[in-house]
């Protein structure tokens, strides 16, 4: 446990938080190498079936990322996501997984801080959690049986 | 349509812990449009069984299928390939297309994977809300096109009752009164006159009183 290092998703919508990820870069501020981002036209764009098939995967955690309350390029679908975050965490408790492992989080393109250090507390947050209930045995169950 | 919600997943699980391969059947229609069980919410079943499993140290193999309709007979023989080998099928369609599967496939345990609710409108996005019973002789050409069976919590034939308070209905203030509705609608279309004629007592034979129903189209049957 002690050399656990977790994968997390972040999906990331591609008129802020994919910015601001670039920004922290520009900025040159760290954050951890955990987060494997995918940008999205709209954090709304984000289904319930990705972020399920991100954890079926192998993901220890999972961010959804959008625009700040009222600055969605697309009106609304940061809400709509935000909305669908929590549908989503209600189906990890019932699964087992425990939907405290999915967040949502709000940015602007010019928040490149920001998004550096939710990338920083998302990955302290699931490193004390511990792998994912799922990650050892959907590797296990991944790999051909010996014949 | 027909709406439907998807059940607990601790019931599903207990459905399918027996089995080491199971056939999970989605439905095209109505399902679909109340985002219940089309072939979105297959997917994401399948995937939370799998995970569910996975924790307790079971495996199992998930095979995922939508049919573009469930409770006819020419789609459901589609299923035919891939029912080979499986233990069971469980399927997202509303009760009928449970039936028709568990029908068609005699040796093949059934389980359904969502609670049929009731025939329904979408209101806005996400919400559904009951219109029709189905109670076989339909009332809303004199009721101003509200159903007072659907929507009234007495199914009264001529209402308000003494529960309607300021155009709600005392079970609940998130429910209107039907009786309420459908006077409005009488009065906004001139026709007060249809809501002093009594209705009669209604003949629930053809609302499922007279035992289970069926059409028969003589010009149809083959």
């Amino acid at each position: 446990m002690e050399n656990f290092e977790p994968v997390i998703v972040a999906f990331c919508c591609h008129y802020c938080a994919y910015t601001a990820a670039d920004m922290a870069g520009s900025q040159r501020l760290t954050y951890p190498a955990n987060i494997k981002i995918i940008r999205v036209p709209c954090s709304g764009k984000v289904d319930a079936i990705h972020i399920i098939k991100a954890f079926e995967k192998g993901a220890d955690g999972v961010y959804v990322a959008g625009c700040l309350d009222g600055d969605c390029h697309f009106k609304n679908g940061n809400n709509r996501a935000s909305r669908r975050v929590e549908y989503v965490q209600k189906y990890l408790d019932e699964i087992g997984i425990g939907g405290e492992r999915l967040e949502m989080v709000k940015m602007s393109a010019g928040m490149g801080y920001l998004f550096a250090k939710i990338a920083s507390e998302m990955t302290e947050k699931i490193r004390k959690l511990g792998p994912s209930p799922v990650r050892p045995l959907t590797v296990q169950a991944s790999q051909p049986t010996a014949s | 349509m027909i709406t439907a919600e998807r059940k607990p997943l601790e019931e599903l699980i207990e459905f399918v812990r027996p089995f080491k391969r199971i056939l999970l059947v989605g439905c095209n229609e109505c399902v679909t449009v109340c985002s219940a069980g089309g072939r979105k919410e297959v997917g994401l079943l399948a995937s939370g069984l799998k995970m569910a499993l996975l924790q307790s140290g079971n495996t199992i193999e998930i095979r995922e299928h939508t049919l573009e309709r469930q409770c006819d007979p020419e789609y459901i023989d589609e299923l035919l390939p891939m029912i080979d080998g499986v233990d069971a099928v469980m399927s997202m369609a509303c009760g009928c297309g449970v039936q028709e599967v568990a029908r068609r496939y005699k040796n093949m345990p059934v389980f359904p994977a969502v609670n049929t609710k009731f025939m329904g409108a979408s209101e806005r996005p996400g919400v559904w809300a009951e219109r029709c019973q189905g109670c076989g002789n339909c009332l809303l050409g004199v009721t101003g096109g509200i159903c007072p069976i659907a929507r009234c919590s007495k199914r009264l034939m001529n209402g308000p009752c003494g529960g309607s308070v300021t155009g709600k209905c005392e079970i609940s203030q998130d429910v209107d009164c039907a009786w309420q509705l459908i006077w409005d609608r009488l009065k906004e279309l001139g026709l007060e006159d249809q809501y002093l004629k009594i209705i009669p007592a209604k003949d629930w034979r053809t609302a499922g009183g007279g035992g289970p129903r069926k059409i028969i189209r003589e010009d149809l049957t083959a």
